[in-house]
């Protein structure tokens, strides 16, 4: 069973800069064909300072800690055993290439289903710009399988 | 982008199908987004774990509704986004990514709307099940 002493723990604040080639990699990989994704000046015309960052990509960046496993190993979380059951984003404010983007993460709950052989875990991460900015919250919830 | 000047509820976003998710796919994605979890692309650690094969993230499949979403709006206009991971996309699977509009409303002068999404696999499976909120401008 998970420790539920860990809920309201807060991981180490950790912080990511937006890399323009890895937007672009990005695009690619998830078949983006809007040049506004991939080509700078298709992102000026369309009024953005650079190429912005996908809706989805925030989650990515939160990975770019220097380790990515760590809320895995806090609760020991058998990697085969894991499924993400649900992911949502709340946006305050766009984010771009070039940015320095800070994440949050605490763990809000951890709870079971079906007398043990299904547990959840809850984190919910503030993103926040080089200036201060709010710019996104995550929440997120991965799916422990017993048996 | 949609005109949302006569938005109503029930109207459906322009849907479209994926490729069939490939290994290339999930190698690709691997390495853009960051996720090296072994089990989307290590057969052998996924056949280890207990699991017939290597399954596709289920963040993929949240950015290819995220394409339907800003192929749609602009992206600046989006303020919510979640789904659920209701079952596991497999390699192989065309994805149908689709969503309807289900509420418009307004918050602190800004109109609304809220939209149900989904994901399907070619049998017509749901996959993935979602919502969003855009500013209508």
């Amino acid at each position: 069973m998970l420790d539920t002493q860990y809920i309201g723990h807060r991981l180490a604040p950790c912080s990511a800069e937006v890399e323009k080639g890895r937007l672009k990699f990005f695009a690619k990989a998830i078949g983006q064909t809007d040049p506004v994704y991939s080509d700078e000046a298709a992102a000026r015309a369309a009024g953005h300072p650079t190429l912005p960052v996908p809706p989805t990509f925030l989650f990515c960046l939160e990975m770019e800690a220097p380790d990515p496993g760590a809320l895995r190993k806090l609760l020991d979380m058998p990697v085969p055993k894991i499924l993400h059951g649900e992911q949502r984003f709340v946006y305050h404010a766009m984010a771009y290439a070039g940015d320095t983007l800070t994440f949050e993460q605490r763990i809000a709950d951890i709870y079971n289903k079906k007398g043990g052989l299904l547990e959840f875990v809850v984190r919910e991460t503030r993103i926040t710009n080089q200036r201060g900015e709010h710019v996104a919250d995550l929440h997120g919830i991965t799916v422990v399988r017993h048996g | 982008m949609a005109d949302l000047g006569n938005l109503k509820v029930g109207d459906a976003l322009p849907a479209f199908t994926t490729e069939p998710v490939s290994r290339l796919t999930l190698a690709l994605y691997c390495g853009a987004s960051g996720d090296h979890n072994p089990m989307h692309v290590d057969i052998d650690f996924a056949k280890a774990g207990g699991s017939p094969d290597v399954f596709a993230h289920g963040m993929l499949s949240m950015a290819y509704l995220g394409r339907l979403l800003t192929n749609w709006v602009d992206q600046r206009q989006l303020r919510e986004y979640g789904v659920r991971f209701t079952a596991i996309t497999q390699v192989g699977d065309a994805i149908t990514c689709s969503g309807t509009v289900t509420e418009l409303f307004e918050v602190a002068g800004e109109r609304r709307a809220r939209l149900v999404l989904q994901t399907v696999n070619q049998h017509g499976q749901v996959k993935l099940s979602g919502d969003a909120v855009v500013a209508l401008g």
